[in-house]
């Protein structure tokens, strides 16, 4: 199990050393001046001199790559161009808005899917079976921002049981608070559970016909028995590096949700940044994100011998 | 029996959806009902009628003709993104299969990495450096997307590299290079086609994305996305701005998962009598 984790570990390292190398291409491949596009146009010589020696620019390319690791590495994500706050501080400040949206949406995605999924296994070309299927596909097939859009337009704007516009944060006032993220949450739960629905169902089945199943049944363990029992945890697996990507991906920022429903999260603050070429921000943002999405990706794969023992016997 | 109705339903439904939608675009190529660029402030923000059949918008752009050219600009860049990437990754995919060691090695780890962080935060990443226009995008989106093509294809290569039929090719004297074409590519059709058939969807989806925030195809011309971002402002009183492009991006979305599904029902073994 140790060695295991130490070799994921170990694996998740040039993963991360490629990111942080296609980021530091990406910004230096941008024509013109680094210096100057971090301070902006107003920058005063002493300034630009100052910064251009802070960032190394006076060195070797690899030399340059290597100071700004180590400046990413303590932390320093240098300052904001629009406002000058420190990018980190930012990126966190904007990540918790983000975190608690997607965190429930996935959770209650995952409550439904799990038990729809399942149900819809049972029943297999059913008519029930058939109906969450069609359910399921609908849902994979309206976008997330226009499904938004189309709430907004119901709860927001028609009957006027929800605030359009605006964000509190549920630390300062909860009930307030989660009447601005109830939409937000009920469409992205919504969209995702499309995609989970389908994924438990198509292994779920798959697992259904393996051998065990068969000798479980012949046991004379009820069919319910039967699927919780030995389909569930032997089809969990796809399922949950599914849920990882998800989340991964989500938390990245779910820039398109956070523009409909005008949250501050961590996707805004990459899309505004990009508009205003707030270089510094982009650069700390899409280095915050691959390191998240990394790291979910390592708890998933650290989860996976909870879930199948056949993984732990490896 | 009623299983095999539905996979007829679904792949029939399927092709009805996209056929529409191809229908719909190749009309636009060389005509729609009005110049979906021709403002008339004196006719804006017009309900549906029957000059307008879907509305007009804030400028009194006819809407039905902007949806019509919104299909050609969407499909285009769709298309041309998926092809792009199969080709790309077809050509990375065989060669890191087939050549294997450390060329294999490097290239998946480059591979892996670009495949571990979402395909959005690529295109924008990418839009950073060339800027929002027709030709960023595709470029983004190829960019995001090829890495999951050299995924499959290397892995079906890997999978017949070692095949008798394989063997037997190289002993009656072909070449490495007509070995690769002519016995091991074709096993790779199969799994592309199924990819290909949800990344036409997802390519879609982000393309919309990007240009629902602004990083597409830049106005004036008209994609579902931008469609749909302008329509934000008006909707509680133009209720058809956002109705149209979306639906429109649902149907297409609906008929690339549906043939999805018929595909990979069809191709993939696993998914046999389910």
């Amino acid at each position: 199990m140790f060695l295991y984790i130490l070799r994921r570990l170990i694996f998740a390292i040039p993963t991360l050393l490629l990111v942080a190398v296609a980021v530091f291409t990406l910004l230096r491949s941008i024509p013109g001046d680094p210096a100057l596009l971090m301070l902006g146009d107003s920058a005063s010589d002493t300034e630009l001199t100052e910064l251009r020696r802070h960032l190394g620019l006076d060195l070797i390319l690899p030399l340059q790559f290597g100071k700004w690791l180590i400046q990413v590495l303590s932390g320093d994500l240098g300052y904001s161009i629009t406002n000058g706050e420190p990018v980190l501080a930012l990126i966190v400040e904007r990540f918790q808005v983000t975190f608690v949206i997607v965190v429930t949406a996935v959770s209650l995605a995952i409550c439904i899917s799990i038990p729809a999924g399942l149900i819809a296994t049972w029943k297999q070309n059913k008519g029930l079976d058939i109906a969450i299927v069609v359910i399921a596909t609908l849902l994979l097939s309206v976008p997330a921002f226009w499904l938004g859009l189309i709430l907004l337009l119901i709860f927001g704007m028609q009957l006027a049981w929800l605030p359009v516009v605006g964000y509190v944060a549920l630390s300062d006032d909860f009930y307030q608070g989660l009447r601005y993220v109830l939409l937000p949450i009920i469409t992205l739960a919504m969209v995702e559970t499309g995609v989970l629905i389908r994924m438990v169902r198509s292994s779920s089945i798959e697992v259904l016909r393996l051998e065990y199943v068969a000798h479980a049944r012949a046991k004379g363990a009820g069919e319910l028995r039967v699927l919780l029992r030995h389909v569930l945890p032997n089809s969990f697996a796809p399922v949950l590096t599914m849920i990882g990507l998800i989340l991964g991906h989500l938390l990245g920022g779910a820039a398109v949700l956070e523009t409909v429903f005008t949250l501050p999260g961590l996707g805004r603050l990459l899309v505004d940044a990009i508009f205003s070429r707030d270089y510094p921000v982009i650069q700390g943002v899409l280095i915050f994100t691959a390191s998240i999405y990394v790291c979910i990706n390592l708890v998933v794969d650290f989860c996976y011998p909870i879930f199948d023992p056949k993984v732990r016997l490896e | 029996m009623a299983l095999r109705t539905l996979r007829a339903t679904n792949a029939a439904l399927g092709t009805s959806l996209l056929g529409a939608i191809f229908v719909i675009t190749c009309v636009a190529i060389f005509w729609t009902p009005m110049d979906p660029l021709a403002m008339n402030l004196e006719s804006k923000l017009h309900p549906p009628s029957l000059t307008h059949l879907f509305g007009t918008d804030e400028y009194g752009r006819d809407v039905l003709s902007r949806a019509m050219s919104g299909a050609i600009t969407s499909t285009s860049i769709s298309v041309v993104t998926v092809v792009l990437s199969i080709i790309f990754g077809v050509i990375i995919g065989a060669l890191s299969g087939f050549i294997g060691g450390w060329t294999d090695r490097i290239l998946m780890m480059v591979n892996d990495a670009t495949l571990a962080f979402p395909g959005i935060l690529w295109g924008l990443a990418v839009m950073v450096v060339v800027g929002p226009s027709r030709v960023g995008v595709i470029a983004a989106l190829t960019f995001a997307y090829t890495p999951a093509v050299v995924r499959v294809v290397r892995g079906t290569v890997l999978s017949v590299r070692e095949k008798e039929f394989v063997q037997a090719s190289r002993m009656i004297g072909n070449s490495e290079w007509q070995t690769l074409r002519r016995h091991v590519l074709p096993n790779c059709i199969g799994p592309v086609a199924v990819l290909a058939s949800s990344m036409l969807g997802w390519v879609l989806l982000s393309e919309s994305a990007l240009s629902f925030l602004g990083l597409g195809v830049p106005p004036p011309t008209a994609t579902w996305g931008n469609m749909l971002s302008s329509a934000r402002s008006f909707m509680q009183t133009a209720v058809w701005l956002g109705l149209v492009p979306g639906s429109f991006i649902v149907v297409t979305l609906l008929g690339t998962n549906l043939i999805g599904d018929f595909l990979r029902d069809r191709f993939d073994p696993r998914m046999q009598g389910s």
